[in-house]
């Protein structure tokens, strides 16, 4: 087993640790495999930034699970959010990368933390202003609740109850050079 | 649209969050090589949205943007109108014979009135130097340089050197020559800034009169002698010369200077294949460049354009989403 890893702040509670955060992402793979028997048709979008990650995490799965490699790309939200204006610097833009027809695909939307739902509804007008996907799905490793738009997830790695004023952070080693981990904080 | 490859992503998005910080482009003297990057890295997500079905975005909805040119200028203006219809921004067009200005009103009042008509971005091109700067400091709106006087013309630098990163993949070592008449030119001034901070050479080409050599202090080579420096060159960039600025002082006529430092297509032969020929247009066709040269597969003029579009995009959408009174 490994040390215990390092708290983004202090007093933060562990709430998934590395091997609790591969559980539920290989969970969440055999449910993507379950609802799509075709899983050519089925492309794994990611939004920034640990979004892309959590993508090349589930396609790695699918591949292992299912011999099928599918497609995965990202879907920038910066540009498609409507609170510009409230914040106090510009959210970084990422290039958007989604097959080339979309006609016929399924998207699995995947991200870090659903919250508001408003980061998805800003991925799914982005999505739109390409094309027409036969489906949108999204997926996530952690649904704190808050919604403040009528949006579900169709895969949710772990329902954590959090208070409006309760921080989680997720952080993998991939992007974040830190162990690993799900934690949620005190404001 | 981008394309269809697996992703491969370059870094994570934690270490750059404050990357930018400014509400207004002013010149390009003042900025670090990250944040010129920051720039051009946006602009590569902005350009990708012309090739959507939808080519609109709603990043700056219910934004207003005034294009206030007290200059003439057709493609600058047109260029940011468009940008900021992109971004679903508001538009109003101003000129100096359609403003107060012909009534005697100073710029600071005609500012004052645009900002309280709530203008979130006000886009300036002025005859003269310091003219953006003044209105930045002054205003809250964010302030967008479109040329002033012979200082800057951020943007055309930006897009000028988002082309040669796109069609040279790189701008640290490469070696660019800029020709024609640099003394009048904020184009000149602009990309000097930008190639220098991210390692680029630079070496102006001109007539004496038009190159001096105290350009030497910025750091860049003067020469008066072109066929020495094509063969050289990794990229040309040819700056029109202004008929409307120009005196007879500067040089004796228009044959004389396509003679000396017209790229014709003889002198075309010294380029290194795969260099590239840039202009900020209008193309004075027979006099700084051949027709057939501007028109030829090393030209990148017309993507210039194209990747104006996408570099005003990025830069109203990096000043707009810049809010310093928010805490």
């Amino acid at each position: 087993m490994n040390p215990a890893p390092t708290p983004p702040t202090p007093g933060a509670a562990l709430v998934l640790d590395r091997a609790a955060i591969e559980r539920c992402l290989k969970r969440i793979a055999h449910e993507i495999i379950e609802r799509n028997p075709d899983l050519t048709k089925v492309a794994l979008i990611g939004i920034p930034s640990r979004g892309i990650e959590i993508a090349k995490r589930l396609a790695a799965y699918l591949a292992e699970f299912s011999g099928t490699q599918p497609f995965t790309g990202v879907v920038d939200v910066a540009m498609h959010r409507d609170d510009l204006h409230r914040h106090r610097l510009p959210p970084r833009v990422e290039r958007t990368i989604l097959p080339h027809e979309l006609e016929d695909m399924t998207i699995v939307l995947t991200d870090d933390v659903l919250f508001s739902g408003r980061t998805c509804r800003a991925a799914m007008d982005s999505i739109s202003s390409f094309g027409r996907p036969a489906r949108i799905q999204y997926a996530v490793l952690v649904d704190r609740g808050h919604r403040e738009l009528p949006i579900r997830a169709d895969y949710v790695g772990k329902n954590l109850p959090t208070a409006l004023g309760q921080r989680v952070h997720v952080r993998f080693e991939t992007t974040d050079g830190v162990d690993d981990s799900v934690w949620m904080s005190q404001t | 649209m981008s394309a269809a490859s697996p992703v491969q992503h370059q870094q994570a998005a934690s270490n750059d969050a404050t990357v930018w910080t400014h509400k207004d482009l002013v010149g390009l003297q003042d900025l670090t090589a990250a944040e010129i990057t920051h720039v051009l890295d946006t602009a590569g997500a902005f350009k990708d949205v012309g090739t959507r079905e939808i080519k609109k975005v709603p990043a700056l909805r219910g934004q207003t943007m005034v294009n206030f040119f007290v200059e003439a200028s057709t493609r600058t203006r047109v260029s940011f109108e468009l940008a900021a219809h992109r971004l679903s921004a508001d538009v109003i067009n101003m000129t100096a014979s359609n403003s107060s200005l012909t009534k005697g009103e100073t710029l600071k009042d005609t500012a004052k009135n645009l900002e309280a008509l709530h203008a979130d971005i006000i886009v300036l091109r002025h005859s003269s130097a310091g003219a953006a700067q003044f209105l930045a400091e002054r205003l809250d709106a964010s302030v967008i340089n479109a040329g002033d006087g012979a200082h800057e013309h951020p943007t055309q630098a930006l897009l000028d050197t988002f082309t040669i990163r796109e069609k040279l993949g790189r701008i640290a070592g490469i070696h660019v020559a800029i020709i024609g008449d640099i003394l009048f030119s904020r184009v000149a001034r602009s990309n000097i800034h930008a190639l220098l901070k991210l390692g680029a050479r630079v070496t102006l080409v001109g007539p004496s009169t038009l190159v001096p050599r105290e350009f030497e202090q910025m750091g860049v080579k003067v020469t008066h002698d072109l066929d020495s420096v094509l063969p050289e060159a990794d990229v040309v960039n040819l700056l029109r010369i202004q008929h409307e600025r120009q005196r007879k002082e500067y040089f004796p006529s228009l044959g004389e200077y396509t003679a000396l430092f017209g790229v014709t297509k003889q002198r075309a032969e010294r380029l290194k294949p795969g260099a590239l020929i840039m202009h900020p247009g209008p193309i004075n066709r027979g006099v700084e460049i051949d027709s057939d040269l501007a028109d030829s597969s090393r030209s990148v003029i017309l993507d210039q354009v194209t990747n104006g579009l996408a570099v005003r995009m990025a830069v109203l959408y990096l000043c707009a989403g810049t809010n310093p009174k928010r805490g």
